[in-house]
């Protein structure tokens, strides 16, 4: 019987294979080659994509190089997400690889923050650990931790060592005993039919009736459209890591299974394509 | 923690259990006795029924409650008739005990009561000091007393034989009544508390028994043991006052309250004096109203006052049992109880329900909150209790008393109890009731509180009650009890001395009420109003009793929350899971896990050739720690250690361990690769956090990497990364394979080696120092296993644990750990050390010696200081949980006091004192504790001290596999209902024996040998599938002059170690003759011996040398055993010192033959004929 650990191990080496081309529009001193990858759906894209900066490089005058950023049909895509949140909400049901395109000019401030270098994604992963240890414990294990331990979350997740980085998040998803789960279960909703980024609400594993809330009830809260009704054909997809977990799956086993590194559950709510 | 039982009494009389996972009352069987008031421990439960009767009510165990009895038949030579019954005139009985001064034919033996029961006849004895006597079981002296012989000489005058008979206590499982002593009781009993089984050492079922008369004197009960629950005879414990209730905690205390009010506390209580010495007054916590109830624990003190109001005791302790104030608590009771854990019980004054005080621990003894323990009672769903209390709330006729009891509790004897009146309380009760008096409902079918009702309805209601009998025997305040006061002389009025066995009102609380101030916490019970009464249907409670109720601040228990998560909850201590067992098989996770494949499928298969985004690199983890370094002088230094880890060529992680040391201020380094290390072994080394590292090569060296980190927890972090590096580069992941060797160190640590076909393999095995070694969570004393992957561990304290299949615990947390499959383990340890001393001419013993002497606190050998102070637990891991006390459990004997006596230091020492001797010593045992998690479960309720497990022959899969084990007491118990689905099985089934056995096991064809404590060995008779029990021991001699101590059986061979570390080989073992003819000596220095299924030999060697150290305690391995030399030849030594166990017994795996040198075929099945050829080959090499 597989364990649980399985889960995690196919959750972290969740792979998504990616197309770089560079945009029609940049200068070029001979044609750009395609830079094909194998991303981790687990890290952000400013994070894993030095190679594809140097490819495209080698065929661009310096002085034309601005910051990198990345679009997916028309959509800047925002690096602060995790790369898989990206692909299910942008491209989940396209043909593979996902193809990107890379612009070094023309920066859309509005829609993107700047990432000169890794620590500002060390900063907003952390960040991110810490409003969901706030949400979960209320920050207690976060806090206790020492800043080498910090150190050990971020290295583990930088280069994708799974032991090294579940050493230390194991910490994060416990709870005591005598409680039923976390404080708060730390998710977020995105769609890509609203402006609004995403939901994010407080809601706890467990009813004060001791009923265990399911993906289905935190839908219903918080979404209840991405919910099919009786009868109805589904309109949308719930898809968490390129899934689609039954709605009747406990949150609190969501939050600690299928969590990203940054121990949000990003659950992305994607229309069902019409053929 | 195993399930265990509550209790509580009901207004009607009723006695319920609850058990810690149960979620409803379940009535007691026998269900047609009243009862007044129980009192619980663990084994067994003591009621005062309505009759006024003591009732004992011994749980039913796997091992029965057995007492041998035992006479001795003395005959005399003489030239005529040879050996006869005719005596000389001054010689002993001719039936006696052992020393001929009593007499004691056979026939004079008696049942003790109606409880017991004979198991067979008489038999005589054939079995003398470990050896066979001739049949008929004589042995011969000279003269009465003289030492015996089991051989007869020519100068052989008399001779004796032993005679046995058991007896088997029967009552097991129902309310047994305790036979009354009409002549020395003249009045019933009140209260009764039961406690002090923690007071000694002795095996569980010796008890303290006390009980209250309704003249106020208390009494206490001689002589309850394991083998004799009922104790002997009430015997009188004088009293500064009067008393009306008392209460005897596990330990030392013991409390009681006077009718005044205040409350005394017995003093002087221990070992050698149970009844404890005298009494001291303690005032009642409020000044104006008096304590009514007291109930104590080991540490604490829990008191009712009038009011109701509860109060505990602060500092309470064997020390001071007084303690030294009161605290207020919040509630108001009728009652509390403390049960077993200083855990605290009440009854609410309101709505008489059973609260728990939750938040109980060792360091907040008073818990934080009552919370109401809100359940069901069985035979409440199945039918309408509300009908039957209507039919009570209505008429009192006889028919309407019997509707009203019976109905509640078995609508099935209804008729009959109405019709027949089996008993006669039940039936003299309120049967002339009129209509009128109906409105205190039902309650008069309760004596108990008829009580109350007497008061109300004043005497003429009792004489209702009981008519014709009570009338003419009315009875006087007797003047004996000078302090009673004389408005209390009612309460005599109605007191029947000869029919105190009738259902019978108590007079106590009778006055009581009268008097508006209850003393009796019974009486404060105030009858509900008919109507609420009669709506509820609450249970309202009137007494309980958690003295044999096993739970603690941690334990969860199935009371409060009903929901069907409990067990989930349970588990998820481990970290990270809600998913454990129901959530394992949900569709909703299979769902998730078929989805993540193909997912990966859809996602990656095809895109394989694509570069990685992110490079595997090296990763180094660096940390300080102390290295117990390499050259002399040894001692702990300051190093810097790091391992890096990289991937191998084949994906395989690999890495190097580097510990970088300062050698005369020169840097420099020593290094391990990860795949070289065989095992990461925590060492016990009480101030330090210590583990050692090896590989083939230190192990041949005996001298490991000895690390020390700061902290428990950077050890723990280390050993978890460590493992998990050394797993992945050998790609060993998940649960112990069936075939694993498992072994145990003296830590308590668990080790696990997957054998290859080439460790058995001839003539050239893997060498054993080349055994991988991985940790598994949990703390053992001893392991056993067998083939199909039944494993059973015990622990220290004797403890039968089954291995659940899970894989870590302990400090393997998160990935290298399973999920479920692993709880929490806990193993109490006694720790032991001297005082010694020395006498002199002018002061007597003391604790002044001779320069040359030892320290005056010493270990066992004399050689190291052991203060109590300054010794700590054995590791960091344990922590105290009792005090210091004298040991007299050792094996020399010792006198009251403690000490045991020699000419000097160090000799043999006895337990007396005689003119040639001239030092002292006693030892010392403190408790400790240790609390882990690791996969195992606990079996309870029987504490074992060996197991063995049948290993099935090669194609063998038999359905339930036999289990023998034995009892710490000595017992051989056979499991039933163990398959490999089921390995905890079901049931004990118990086999007699003459004597306390110490060893067992059982070879692949069911052959149980097993080791008494007299050191013989004994084999089992005709056990078979059909038989798993067998029928009768056959008796083996042990080797001349030694006492085995140990058996181990495999598919053929038997062999035994001896208490000298000998060990044996059985020679001539054939299908047709199972017993063999005689021993054989193989080697010495052996501790311990596992023979697998093939025969394949491993042992725990007391000392191997090796190149830089010596080791004690290693894993060997038997070389060039084979089918035809199942002796073996010689040695090789694997991994060592600190081993205490191993088995071999999963290893089934065929070994790999090198084709050419096995030229002559070797027959699968064994035969006699082959047995004896290779008997001839060895005797003629």
């Amino acid at each position: 019987m597989a364990d649980d650990k399985d889960v995690l191990r196919d959750v972290w080496f969740g792979r998504i294979p990616t197309c770089f081309t560079l945009n029609q529009d940049e200068a070029t001193e001979r044609e750009a080659e395609p830079y094909y990858l194998l991303l981790p759906r687990v890290s952000y894209l400013t994070l894993v994509t030095d190679k594809v900066k140097k490819h495209f490089l080698k065929v661009m005058k310096a002085e034309d190089v601005g910051e990198m950023w990345f679009e997916y049909e028309g959509t800047p895509l925002k690096w602060h997400n995790p790369i898989g949140v990206l692909f299910d909400l942008h491209a989940f049901n396209t043909v593979l690889p996902w193809s990107i395109t890379v612009h070094f000019k023309n920066f859309p401030d509005r829609d993107l923050l700047h990432c000169l270098s890794n620590t500002v994604v060390e900063a907003h992963f952390m960040s991110s650990i810490k409003e969901a240890d706030a949400l979960k414990h209320k920050s207690q294990v976060i806090n206790d931790m020492q800043k080498k331990d910090h150190k050990q979350l971020w290295m583990g997740l930088q280069n994708d060592k799974f032991d090294q980085f579940w050493a230390m998040n194991r910490k994060l998803m416990e709870y005591p005993t005598e409680e039923e789960g976390f404080r708060y279960i730390p998710f977020r909703i995105y769609q890509t039919m609203s402006d609004r980024p995403f939901i994010q609400k407080l809601f706890r594993p467990v009813s004060p009736e001791g009923k265990v809330h399911t993906l289905g009830t935190l839908l219903k809260e918080m979404y209840p459209v991405a919910l099919p009704n009786d009868g109805e054909q589904k309109l949308y997809q719930v898809v968490i890591h390129g899934i689609e977990p039954l709605l009747e799956t406990p949150v609190q086993w969501l939050s600690e299974h299928l969590s990203h590194p940054d121990n949000f559950l990003h659950i992305c709510i994607i229309p069902v394509p019409t053929e | 923690m195993p399930s265990s039982l509550l209790w509580a009494v009901d207004v009607h009389g009723r006695v319920y259990s609850l058990s810690t996972v149960g979620q409803q009352w379940e009535l007691c069987r026998d269900a047609h006795l009243e009862f007044k008031r129980v009192t619980a421990a663990q084994q067994c439960c003591w009621g005062i029924g309505c009759d006024n009767s003591i009732y004992l009510n011994v749980h039913a165990s796997d091992v029965p409650v057995r007492y041998k009895e035992e006479s001795y038949e003395n005959q005399r030579w003489n030239p005529v008739d040879g050996f006869s019954e005719r005596l000389l005139p001054s010689d002993r009985w001719q039936w006696s005990d052992v020393t001929g001064l009593q007499h004691q034919p056979l026939d004079g033996f008696q049942l003790p009561s109606s409880s017991w029961e004979w198991e067979g006849d008489w038999y005589v004895d054939e079995n003398f000091e470990g050896e066979p006597t001739e049949k008929g079981g004589w042995t011969y002296a000279v003269d009465f007393p003289a030492t015996y012989t089991k051989d007869k000489k020519w100068n052989s005058c008399v001779r004796r034989r032993r005679w046995l008979r058991y007896r088997r206590y029967q009552a097991m499982d129902s309310w047994a009544k305790i036979p009354s002593q009409q002549t020395t009781l003249p009045d019933p009993f009140s209260d009764i508390s039961c406690g002090g089984w923690e007071v000694s050492e002795e095996p569980r079922g010796r008890l303290s028994l006390w009980a209250v008369s309704l003249q106020g004197k208390v009494w206490y009960r001689e002589g309850i043991q394991h083998h004799s629950p009922e104790g002997s005879v009430w015997e009188e414990v004088p009293l500064p006052g009067e008393v009306v209730q008392i209460s005897c905690g596990p330990g030392d205390l013991l409390w009681a309250v006077l009718w005044e009010g205040q409350l005394i506390v017995r003093e002087g209580i221990g070992r050698d004096c149970p009844k404890g010495t005298s009494w001291t007054v303690v005032d009642s916590p409020s000044p104006d109203v008096g304590a009514i109830h007291v109930s104590v624990g080991v540490n604490v003190v829990w008191a009712v006052t009038k009011d109701n109001k509860v109060w505990f005791r602060r500092g309470v302790n064997s020390h001071n049992p007084c303690g030294s104030g009161w605290i207020s608590m919040v509630g108001e009771m009728i009652m509390v109880n403390v049960g077993l854990n200083d855990q605290v019980w009440g009854i609410s004054c309101e709505d008489r329900a059973v609260s728990f005080r939750q938040g109980v621990t060792s360091s907040e003894l008073s818990g934080k909150t009552w919370k109401i323990i809100s359940l069901p009672r069985d035979g409440e769903r199945s039918h309408s209790s509300a009908s039957s209390h209507q039919s009570a709330g209505c008429f009192f006729s006889g028919e309407a008393r019997g509707q009203s009891v019976v109905s509640d509790v078995e609508s099935d004897t209804e008729k009959g109890a109405t019709s027949d009146n089996p008993e006669p309380f039940s039936a003299s009760v309120d049967q002339t009731f009129d209509p009128p008096k109906s409105r205190i409902p039902k309650v008069t079918s309760d004596s108990f509180i008829s009580e109350l009702v007497s008061d109300r309805e004043p005497s003429k209601n009792i004489r209702d009650v009981t008519p014709a009998v009570l009338e003419e025997e009315e009875f006087t305040a007797p003047s004996a009890g000078g302090a009673t006061p004389s408005p209390l002389d009612p309460q005599w009025s109605n007191v029947d001395l000869e029919e105190a066995q009738v259902q019978q009102p108590q007079p106590g609380p009778a006055l009581e009420s009268s008097d508006t101030c209850s003393l009796s916490s019974v009486a404060t019970y105030t009858l509900a109003l008919e109507d609420s009464y009669v709506a509820d249907e609450r249970p309202l409670w009137a007494w309980m009793s958690g003295g044999g109720c096993n739970v603690d601040s941690h334990s969860q228990i199935s009371w409060f929350n009903c929901s069907i998560n409990t067990s989930t909850l349970v588990q998820s201590v481990q970290s990270m899971t809600l998913s454990v067992t129901p959530a394992q098989t949900a569709a909703w996770r299979r769902q998730i896990l078929e989805q993540l494949g193909e997912r990966s499928k859809r996602e990656m298969d095809n895109f394989k050739h694509y570069e990685q985004a992110v490079e595997q690199s090296v990763w180094v983890k660096k940390g300080s720690m102390q290295w117990w370094r390499d050259w002399k002088p040894n001692k702990w230094v300051d190093v810097q250690f790091a391992l890096e880890q990289f991937s191998g060529p084949e994906g395989h992680k690999d890495g190097i361990l580097f510990v970088y040391y300062n050698f005369y201020e020169e840097k420099k380094y020593l290094h391990a690769f990860i795949n070289e290390i065989t095992i990461l072994v925590p060492v016990l080394n009480e101030a330090k956090h210590t583990f050692a590292i090896y590989t083939p090569q230190r192990t041949q060296q005996r001298w490991p990497i000895r690390l020390a980190a700061a902290t428990e927890l950077e050890m723990h972090d280390w050993l978890a990364l460590l493992s998990v590096s050394c797993c992945d580069s050998r790609g060993i992941q998940g649960p112990p394979s069936k075939q694993a060797i498992w072994s145990i160190t003296c830590k308590g640590d668990i080790f696990v080696s997957e054998p290859s076909p080439a460790l058995e393999a001839t003539p050239y095995p893997t060498p054993c120092d080349q055994m991988y070694w991985r940790q598994v969570g949990g703390h053992l004393r001893l392991v056993e296993c067998n083939n199909t992957g039944v494993v059973w561990g015990i622990g220290y304290d004797h403890t039968a644990w089954v291995y659940t299949g899970g894989y870590g615990g302990g400090f393997f947390q998160g990935l290298s750990s399973s999920t479920d499959n692993i709880y929490t383990q806990t193993d109490v340890k006694n720790v032991y050390i001297y005082e010694n001393q020395r006498w002199n001419p002018v002061t007597g013993y003391t604790s002044r010696g001779l320069p040359t002497d030892r320290y005056m606190w010493s270990d066992a050998s004399g050689l190291h200081e052991r203060t109590k102070t300054s010794t700590k637990p054995p590791s960091p891991q344990w922590t105290w949980v009792s005090d210091w006390a004298v040991d007299y459990g050792v094996s020399e004997g010792t006198d009251r006091e403690g000490w045991q006596y020699a000419a000097d230091f160090p000799a043999s020492y006895h337990g007396y004192k005689t003119m040639k001797d001239f030092v002292r010593r006693r030892r010392w045992v403190r408790k400790c504790k240790l609390t882990t998690t690791g996969p195992w479960q606990e079996v309870p309720p029987i504490a074992l001290s060996d197991v063995t497990i049948l290993s099935c022959s090669a194609e063998g899969s038999v359905d339930v596999v036999p289990l023998w084990a034995i009892s710490n007491k000595g017992d051989v118990l056979c499991r039933l209902g163990v398959t490999a689905l089921t390995p905890a099985g079901t049931s004990w089934l118990h086999v007699g024996t003459d004597q306390a056995f110490k060893s067992i096991s059982i070879g692949s064809t069911s052959q149980v040998w097993a080791i008494a404590k007299d050191g013989s060995a004994f084999y089992r008779g005709s056990v078979s599938a059909q038989r798993p029990a067998g029928d009768c021991w056959y008796h083996i001699p042990s080797p001349a002059k030694q006492k085995l101590k140990q058996v181990s059986v495999g598919l053929t061979s038997v062999y035994a170690v001896d208490e000298n570390e000998n060990l044996w080989y059985r020679q001539r073992v054939t299908p047709s003759y199972p017993q063999g003819s005689s021993w054989e000596h193989i080697s010495n220095n052996v501790r311990k011996v596992s023979v697998g299924p093939l025969d394949q030999v491993w042992i725990i060697a007391d000392k191997v040398q090796g190149s830089q150290g010596l080791s004690r305690g290693t894993v060997c391995h038997r070389l060039g055993v084979q089918t035809v030399t199942p002796k073996g030849q010689s040695w090789d030594y694997g991994i060592g010192g600190g081993w205490d166990h191993i088995t071999v017994r999963g290893n089934s795996m065929e070994p790999t033959r090198l084709p050419s040198l096995t030229s002559t075929p070797i027959p699968a099945l064994w035969s006699p004929l082959l047995d004896i050829n290779a008997e001839a080959n060895s005797s003629a090499t």
